[in-house]
């Protein structure tokens, strides 16, 4: 095994301990861990094994294995990224509608014991 | 009818007094959304006898109008204006808006700037307000000669449509699309308006380019909704 291989599995080991450890200090919800699990898994399998990487991008037709790589990688921050913009757009969604709901319950709160207050 | 004045304040201590003595001859309930100030526009208001309702943090003018529009419709109120806090809007002028509202002969009243009676822009808004003038019409078939102004009044229909439909930044033109497009009457009336009191406009010359292109943005988006996703027609 050359040094090369050895960063490279050193680093997508690194980052699937690194996931694993975010969930157990439940800064990361599984639903997400998942993703950056098989994800990293996926990186661990390209590094441990070249042939793959070659086999898949002969057999689109990609003479230069690197590039299919690349391409296959851009797309799939590209679509995360997306979904994440849609996440948070549902969340700011969520979180204005708690804030109305907010100031609205408290202007109520504000009126029952003023009344309260009156009838005492 | 129950009429409410919802007057969105962000930051407007030294505006709020005024604007609150402008409606002294209003007829109806003042109520004052805080849309998270840092200042005490809150406890002014309130001492002045307005109700008052506060934003936890800062939603932005759409957000702090659609507050109003919830009480206005969980409150069973018939009618509502808006009246911005910042002095520009006048007290005498409010019984022009309101009207056709109240004969049921309109569900949203624009007061416009533009139209004969009214007074001048500057020459951005101008351009920008032609604009959505163009795309309105376009899109909702209607001629609003005065998109972006605030000063309106809302029918029960709309004030039950727009607590649930209403975008944050920006929404007064989207707003007219929205009404247009559930088949509410939206009508224009000529108003007068004051420059400012203290504070300048919230939309300078390098936000109005994003406020172009998102609204626009958001109306062609809106064109290609099928009835079902519009509103609730």
């Amino acid at each position: 095994m050359d040094l090369t291989k050895l960063a490279a599995l050193g680093l997508s080991v690194g980052i699937f301990c690194f996931v694993v450890w975010l969930v157990r200090e439940r800064r990361l919800r599984e639903k997400y861990a998942l993703l950056w699990l098989c994800t990293s898994v996926f990186v661990i399998l390209l590094t441990v094994s070249r042939r793959i990487l070659e086999v898949a991008a002969l057999s689109v037709g990609i003479y230069y294995p690197p590039s299919l790589l690349f391409l296959v990688g851009v797309l799939f921050l590209l679509l995360v990224a997306i979904g994440h913009s849609v996440t948070l757009s549902r969340l700011s969604e969520s979180n204005h509608n708690l804030a109305q709901e907010v100031a609205l319950l408290r202007k109520q709160v504000e009126d029952l014991k003023e009344e309260r207050k009156e009838r005492q | 009818m129950r009429i409410l004045a919802i007057i969105p304040a962000y930051n407007e201590a030294r505006n709020i007094t005024a604007v609150i003595e402008d409606l002294k001859s209003f007829r109806g309930d003042i109520l004052v959304v805080n849309d998270g100030s840092t200042d005490d526009t809150a406890a002014i208001a309130k001492s002045l006898g307005a109700k008052v309702v506060s934003h936890p943090f800062n939603l932005g003018i759409g957000g702090t109008v659609q507050t109003g529009l919830r009480y206005a419709y969980e409150h069973g109120y018939d009618m509502a204006i808006q009246f911005d806090g910042d002095g520009q809007h006048r007290g005498d002028q409010v019984f022009k808006i309101i009207e056709l509202v109240e004969k049921g002969e309109a569900d949203l009243v624009i007061g416009s700037r533009t139209l004969p009676g009214g007074y001048k822009m500057g020459i951005t808004r101008f351009i920008g307000s032609r604009i959505f003038h163009c795309l309105i019409r376009c899109l909702a078939g209607k001629a609003i000669e005065d998109p972006t102004s605030g000063f309106r009044c809302y029918g029960r229909k709309t004030i039950r449509l727009f607590s649930r439909f209403y975008t944050d930044d920006y929404p007064e033109v989207e707003s007219i699309i929205t009404a247009a497009r559930n088949g509410l009457r939206v009508v224009e009336v000529p108003v007068l308006m004051r420059g400012r009191l203290s504070g300048h406009s919230s939309i300078t010359r390098r936000k109005s380019a994003y406020y172009m292109l998102k609204v626009t943005l958001a109306m062609v988006v809106d064109a290609m909704r099928g009835r079902d996703l519009v509103g609730e027609s």
